[in-house]
């Protein structure tokens, strides 16, 4: 393993343009390094990509700052949940930062990811075309096999990266549309980030076969160490690679959160403070690339604090620029129901009967009265822009949804037509 | 506020399972105690039930506690989740046919703590974890209940049960009626639904609207730890499919409930406050929003009646009809969206069966046809608030 001894941390490089401040611990040095995998990769009906991994120094220092990025943001999560300032519930990913930067590294920002709620730092790692925020649990791989099947569809020679848990992995819409994506070659690769627990159950008390790479059973699986952010870079280019050729892949990414479930659950009734604690110091994937950078001279162990210390400022930062935010007026509730355009005049504004005529109804009546004049024998559709079964919504009834739609407008926030 | 009971005979008796030729041995339990909450069945015209009974009329006390004469009060204190487990605890010794499945129930005690210590109790079989399959395990809970056993499904969520929804509909909604009457299905499905606190979209469904037209199931909301406990002993022992609904806001109520056994009816509608000028129908969590309001109401002179419909499906028309005999006013509010909710079916309900008795249409105060938002103002924006139960009374009593 070749390793070099030339010091190249350019201290002073500026980062992009954003809203945080000055990141250093940059270099542009890309002289390249390769590097072992913590544990071999074992496949299913496929013969393995190499433990050796090809990174620079620049690769390694931005993993380390993005996950760096990543820790620190789901800590002052934490933070801001007991504060009440974050709400509802908060699933944490602090544990997981490999899977998302080193699957970052081996795509490009025109492939898709789409993953469930565990989701706040694939988001920031990512480009685009990230979809996120599912919270019902499998729900999102169908989907991602769709953005697949549009893939193919366009030719595009991307790929999406359908993201899951070890729980999510036993819903039946998993293997759904896993049989579609291989039937036509779609190029989804479906990623299980198996933490080991579904909240309080442990993988062995959901699944007969806790080995999610190889359910997929036809299609092809890899397991990987979700603990090595390079492994995961390895595991992501090979799958995207094969699955532009050759349809759906599986890989098992093995990682695991030091945070409970979500902030309502404890986390600790379900396993040991021992568990959490040995993976934290056998396994954490910031430890193990900061010890990558280290052993490789690419900065000083007060550099790497440093920057940590820089990171923890700029989160700061970012809350205290979110905390002075607005929130959303009363007249954004019904923003983004439907998408205004053909056929929704109507219900734009309530979502559903009106009392009064929309514009377009007004100026269709007309059309609609000489349609009828004209007794056309085929029915009119919306396409015909007078349609009748439009103007039935707006036939004026004294039902008691009137009554209730002119009382629920006093209470209303701003309903006026936009 | 003590339930009517008389004194339970325990007796041995076998009871033979469905009439069909799989069967499974049969068990031993004890007969059905005789204990009804108030009266006998209610007249429903729609449905054709008979009528019979009188209402008694019963105000659920949630008094403020004094630490000095809690100990002399009959009865003990606790929070709603604690009655669900008690009700719960009370059927699984009776009857070893009731079991209970869904996620994080067993060793977790689940999501909500409803089910807390009866894995180690009952075991692991009667309180099974199951994987987040919910359309497969809860029809498996269907395929169990056709056998002779007596399923109740937890949905973490009541969102989650979505995917569960053909299980639900043509499975344990369907089959009583498809089988010609060979299988009875007596599952209970439960879970926490409704707007909690910025919970988001998918977390904040009301699935009473989407199957309340399920023919075949029953649907009952609980409010309170008193009537959460009865009516989760009575979905239970029912015969037929009954979704209980429960709301992730209520599981820590605190009220005193009575040490006796007792059962409530599933059908039956709960007066909370008894009033002459309007009558306002609700159920689950706005029944706290009505009571807000009543306070402000009763200040303002007015004196609304209130009455916390309970059931669902079918709707105690009778109840309800007598109370719009009285007051002539009707104002609904429920937590279901606008459309196709429960309030829609009880307004055409109500004007169907009570038309000439009503000085006004009936207003219905329903959330926003909006998905759930996640920001705490428009999520206030979308359900309806104390400020507007008390403006639709000023002006449906004008």
């Amino acid at each position: 393993m070749a390793q070099l001894t030339r010091r190249s941390v350019n201290l002073l490089k500026p980062f992009s343009a954003s809203v945080f401040a000055t990141r250093h611990l940059t270099t542009s040095d890309t002289t390249p390094i390769t590097v072992e995998t913590s544990l071999p990769f074992t496949g299913h009906k496929i013969e393995p990509p190499s433990r050796s991994v090809e990174t620079t120094p620049k690769e390694l220092l931005s993993f380390f700052r993005d996950m760096a990025l990543m820790r620190r943001m789901e800590i002052a999560a934490d933070s801001l949940y007991k504060a009440k300032l974050i709400r509802g519930f908060c699933h944490l990913y602090d544990g997981q930062e490999a899977v998302s930067v080193g699957m970052e590294a081996a795509i490009t920002k025109k492939d898709c990811i789409i993953t469930a709620y565990r989701d706040h730092c694939i988001f920031l790692g990512q480009g685009q075309w990230v979809l996120r925020g599912h919270g019902i649990v499998g729900a999102q791989v169908p989907l991602g096999c769709g953005l697949a099947f549009a893939q193919k569809y366009s030719k595009d020679e991307n790929v999406t990266f359908a993201m899951y848990g070890d729980g999510a992995a036993n819903q039946g819409q998993l293997f759904e549309a896993l049989n579609m994506s291989a039937l036509w070659d779609l190029p989804a690769i479906l990623v299980c980030e198996n933490n080991h627990y579904g909240m309080g159950t442990a993988e062995w008390r959901a699944a007969k076969s806790p080995a999610y790479y190889k359910r997929g059973d036809y299609a092809p699986g890899l397991k990987v160490d979700g603990m090595d952010a390079l492994a995961v870079k390895q595991a992501c280019k090979f799958a995207k690679e094969h699955a532009l050729k050759n349809g759906p892949i599986i890989l098992e990414m093995d990682t695991y959160r030091y945070h409970g479930h979500s902030m309502s659950d404890p986390g600790s009734t379900y396993r040991t403070r021992d568990e959490i604690s040995g993976i934290r110091q056998e396994r954490d994937p910031i430890e193990r690339i900061k010890k990558l950078i280290l052993s490789h001279d690419l900065a000083t162990e007060k550099e790497l604090k440093d920057y940590e210390k820089e990171v923890r400022k700029e989160v700061d930062e970012a809350i205290a620029k979110a905390k002075e935010c607005a929130l959303p007026d009363s007249s954004e509730l019904f923003t983004n129901v439907y998408k205004k355009g053909f056929g929704v005049e109507i219900l734009q504004s309530l979502g559903s009967d009106q009392s009064e005529p929309s514009d377009t109804q007004i100026n269709n009546r007309e059309l609609v009265v000489q349609n009828a004049l004209s007794e056309r024998s085929t029915p009119i559709d919306l396409a015909g822009g007078g349609s009748l079964a439009r103007h039935q919504h707006v036939l004026p009834t004294a039902t008691h949804r009137q009554q209730s739609c002119h009382v629920n407008r006093h209470q209303c926030p701003n309903n006026s037509r936009h | 506020m003590a339930a009517m009971l008389r004194s339970v005979g325990v007796a041995s008796a076998s009871f033979p399972l469905a009439d069909h030729s799989n069967k499974l041995s049969t068990f031993s339990v004890c007969s059905l105690p005789v204990i009804r909450s108030e009266r006998s069945p209610i007249s429903d015209p729609i449905r054709g039930t008979r009528m019979t009974g009188k209402v008694i009329t019963k105000a659920v006390a949630a008094q403020a506690e004094n630490a000095a004469s809690a100990a002399s009060k009959p009865g003990h204190e606790l929070l709603l989740f604690e009655a669900l487990r008690e009700g719960l605890e009370e059927e699984m010794d009776r009857d070893p046919r009731v079991c209970v499945m869904g996620e994080d129930v067993g060793h977790y005690g689940g999501s909500y703590k409803v089910t807390k210590g009866l894995a180690d109790k009952y075991g692991d079989l009667r309180v099974l974890d199951t994987p987040i399959a919910e359309n497969s395990f809860t029809g498996m809970a269907v395929g169990a209940a056709m056998t002779g056993l007596r399923p109740i499904v937890e949905g973490m969520n009541m969102g989650f049960l979505l995917l569960a929804f053909n299980q639900i509909s043509d499975n344990c909604g369907m089959l009583h009626y498809t089988s010609g009457g060979q299988f009875t299905i007596p599952t209970v499905i439960r879970g926490p639904g409704g707007v909690g606190r910025q919970l988001g979209a998918e977390h904040s469904q009301r699935l009473e609207s989407y199957f309340q037209s399920i023919p075949g199931i029953q649907m009952v909301a609980c409010s309170t730890p008193y009537n959460a406990k009865g009516l989760m002993k009575a979905a239970i022992r029912s015969e037929n499919p009954v979704v209980l609904f429960e709301h992730v806001l209520l599981y820590n109520l605190k009220e005193r409930i009575p040490d006796e056994e007792y059962v409530l009816s599933l059908e039956e509608a709960e007066m909370v406050r008894p009033g002459e000028h309007v009558t306002i129908l609700t159920y689950s969590r706005m029944r706290y929003h009505v009571m807000q309001a009543a306070k402000t109401l009763v200040n303002k002179g007015y004196d609304p009646e209130v009455i916390d419909i309970r059931s669902l499906k079918p709707f105690d028309l009778y109840t309800i009809g007598n109370s719009v005999k009285k007051t002539h006013r009707v104002i609904i509010v429920e937590e279901c969206m606008r459309t196709g909710g429960i309030g829609a079916s009880l307004t055409a309900a109500i004007n169907e069966n009570f038309h000439d008795y009503l000085d006004a249409p009936i207003v219905c105060l329903s959330s926003q046809d909006v998905p759930t938002p996640y920001a705490g103002t428009l999520e206030e924006w979308t359900v309806v608030q104390p400020a507007q139960i008390v403006a639709a009374v000023e002006q449906i009593c004008q």
